[in-house]
């Protein structure tokens, strides 16, 4: 299984090449990818220099291309496909079925993979990607479940990427507009959720308020760490309740997970953090690295060092992880 | 005239419930009615057959009846109840998913796309057109100014693709595999009791302020507010827009209706925007804002 990691930045794609990447995703400076963030991603300049660096060490590159461009962006889209192609990104991750036409038509040279914010989540889906753009890879949205995944694995006419480790989506990726309703950007719209120029920290004499477009997330007692206020993860309350409504602050990690994965035929784990610093994605990286050395040195023996849990545990929100969706009982 | 439709029903209602709403829907002065469960597999009050027969009540009645399909996909199952939808020649579908989208067109059969497609360019619709899209609906999260776009550029390319709002009722936002309402109950989502049947109109999600943000429905939620572009409808009418949806309520959905049907024969009720379940209003998708922000109608 291939080791897909994160690059927000040139340190972070060489972190994450030396720490043993098999592929590295990053995304150009603007709302053309679903991690847009100040001061992150990468101008042509830098991802010429990334993917010289990754292809010198024999990693690969992918290009995220992932939201959805509206008339008004239609030729700023178009024209990050033709510089993706150009700079010889190894694949282009699309969403919208009009960028992946495009693609398919104008680049066809060009690997595509479906992003997971093109929300395919079953194998007729992935059928419509295939027949239509021709696309050599798609990434799982994190709502199946072990056994679902394995049914999708079993038809799927494409190779699959799964999530193994890091943040959490717990909706329907490509298809959650929660964001764009409590600010105005969305993952779909502007590469964004919960962004943080809509963000505030107030202390208070009832504790540490954060804020969302003036909307209050959660509020942190003595003693609680508080975390970024991604709005699916605040307190809020339901009848008379108040407690995480939609879910906690916790991160997914799918390491007791990849002798199955492996098992099930899946081609890729992914890391996701494009967020995240150059230090975080060293350790990460290195740790993947060494649970999949270790699975391929013989599937039947593998065990989770419990070092790497907790190399994985200090790096999650909270914390804390989970194997969110692929357990059944997690819904 | 402006079209009027009544989307799928977004909550769990016991079949009764269901039945009753049809029957007086039948009378109601609405084009186009959307039928099915396109929320949760477990929902299973009304199995296929009984689909089949509201719609064909509601076809006698003069309605353009459409099948629509589940939004998530997850299961064998559920591409087992999408296979007998798709394979249908009577109704048009409405695909809510890519699953959809190729289970139609391998039957080729026309289908209409609803909100929770990503349709956001003009591209994608010249692409859909081709492989059978009779008409589409614009992404909630969308406004004016992009669907203003998108009509035009459509119109440039000869493309007759009708446009369909959604106008009226709780904005359906995410969907997710784990289900919110079991987790207020502390039950898991396969044995969840079937509690949204306590909720008919779903359950209210608060800020320690209480402010009103969501609305928990099983695996989806949904705004906190009621979208409302009543006041826009002559705008939307000059623009182009072909048809307008109100999501269905288990109270009012008659008043709703009736006072949409009034603006689009231009008899446009002076009073303040519905409030039939107590939810406040919200527009601001439309004007390219937050969609929970109200903002002054600019429509009439």
């Amino acid at each position: 299984m291939e080791l897909v990691c994160p690059a927000g930045s040139l340190p972070a794609l060489k972190t994450a090449v030396d720490n043993g990447a098999d592929a590295v995703y990053l995304g150009f400076k603007d709302s053309t990818n679903a991690r847009q963030f100040a001061g992150l991603n990468f101008n042509d300049k830098r991802a010429a220099e990334g993917i010289e660096y990754a292809h010198s060490k024999g990693a690969r590159v992918f290009c995220a291309i992932n939201t959805y461009p509206q008339p008004d962006g239609w030729e700023t889209w178009k024209g990050a496909v033709d510089r993706a192609a150009a700079l010889g990104v190894d694949a282009i991750i699309l969403a919208d079925m009009g960028l992946l036409d495009y693609a398919a038509n104008k680049h066809p040279q060009v690997n595509r993979h479906l992003s997971v914010q093109g929300s395919a989540t079953s194998y007729e889906a992935l059928r419509f990607y295939k027949d239509n753009f021709d696309i050599r890879r798609a990434v799982l949205p994190r709502v199946l479940s072990i056994d679902q995944v394995r049914g999708v694995a079993k038809h799927s006419p494409v190779e699959l990427e799964v999530f193994a480790f890091g943040s959490l989506c717990i909706m329907a990726e490509g298809r959650c507009y929660l964001s764009s309703y409590l600010t105005d950007e969305s993952p779909n719209t502007r590469g964004a959720c919960s962004p943080a120029k809509a963000v505030r920290w107030h202390e208070t004499p009832n504790g540490l308020e954060s804020r969302l477009n003036d909307v209050l997330i959660d509020r942190y007692g003595k003693g609680e760490s508080a975390g970024y206020p991604t709005l699916c993860k605040g307190r809020f309350e339901v009848e008379g309740s108040v407690y995480h409504a939609i879910e906690e602050p916790v991160s997914l990690n799918t390491l007791d997970l990849l002798p199955e994965l492996k098992e099930l035929g899946i081609s890729a784990v992914k890391i996701e953090g494009r967020q995240r610093s150059p230090s975080y994605i060293a350790d990460v990286a290195r740790t993947w690295r060494q649970a999949l050395n270790r699975l391929d040195a013989g599937a039947g023996d593998f065990r989770v060092d419990p070092t790497w849990n907790s190399t994985l545990a200090g790096l999650s929100e909270g914390g804390l992880t989970t194997i969110g969706a692929y357990h059944r009982k997690w819904k | 005239m402006m079209k009027l439709s009544l989307g799928p029903i977004l909550w769990f209602w016991s079949k009764q419930t269901v039945f009753d709403f049809y029957a007086n829907a039948a009378d109601w002065p609405v084009d186009t009615v959307y039928l099915g469960e396109t929320v949760c597999s477990r929902r299973r009050e009304l199995k296929l057959a009984d689909w089949f027969e509201i719609a064909s009540v509601l076809k006698e009645s003069g309605k353009q009846v459409v099948l629509s399909t589940q939004t998530l996909i997850e299961s064998e199952a559920d591409l087992r109840a999408l296979r007998k939808i798709c394979s249908q020649q009577e109704y048009l579908v409405e695909a809510n998913d890519q699953s959809a989208l190729q289970l139609a067109t391998q039957n080729q059969l026309p289908f209409v796309t609803g909100p929770s497609m990503n349709l956001y360019n003009t591209a994608t619709l010249k692409l859909l057109a081709k492989q059978g899209l009779k008409g589409w609906s614009l992404p909630v999260e969308l406004g004016r100014e992009t669907l203003q776009q998108l009509i035009v550029e459509l119109k440039n390319e000869g493309l007759d693709l009708p446009a369909e709002v959604f106008a009226w009722g709780f904005l359906p936002l995410a969907w997710s595999s784990r289900c919110f309402t079991a987790r207020h109950y502390n039950l898991p989502k396969d044995n969840c009791e079937f509690r949204c049947l306590q909720h008919p109109d779903g359950m209210e999600l608060r800020s320690r302020e209480s402010q009103e943000l969501f609305r928990l429905n099983g695996i989806s939620t949904l705004s906190g507010s009621r979208y409302d572009l009543m006041r826009e409808i002559p705008d939307m009418e000059r623009m182009g827009v072909a048809t307008v949806r109100l999501s269905p309520e288990h109270q009012g959905m008659a008043e709703v209706v009736r006072r949409y049907d009034q603006v689009r024969r231009g008899e446009a009720p002076a009073s303040d925007p519905l409030q039939l379940v107590e939810a406040p209003p919200c527009n601001g998708y439309w004007y390219g804002k937050p969609g929970m922000d109200l903002v002054p109608s600019q429509g009439l």
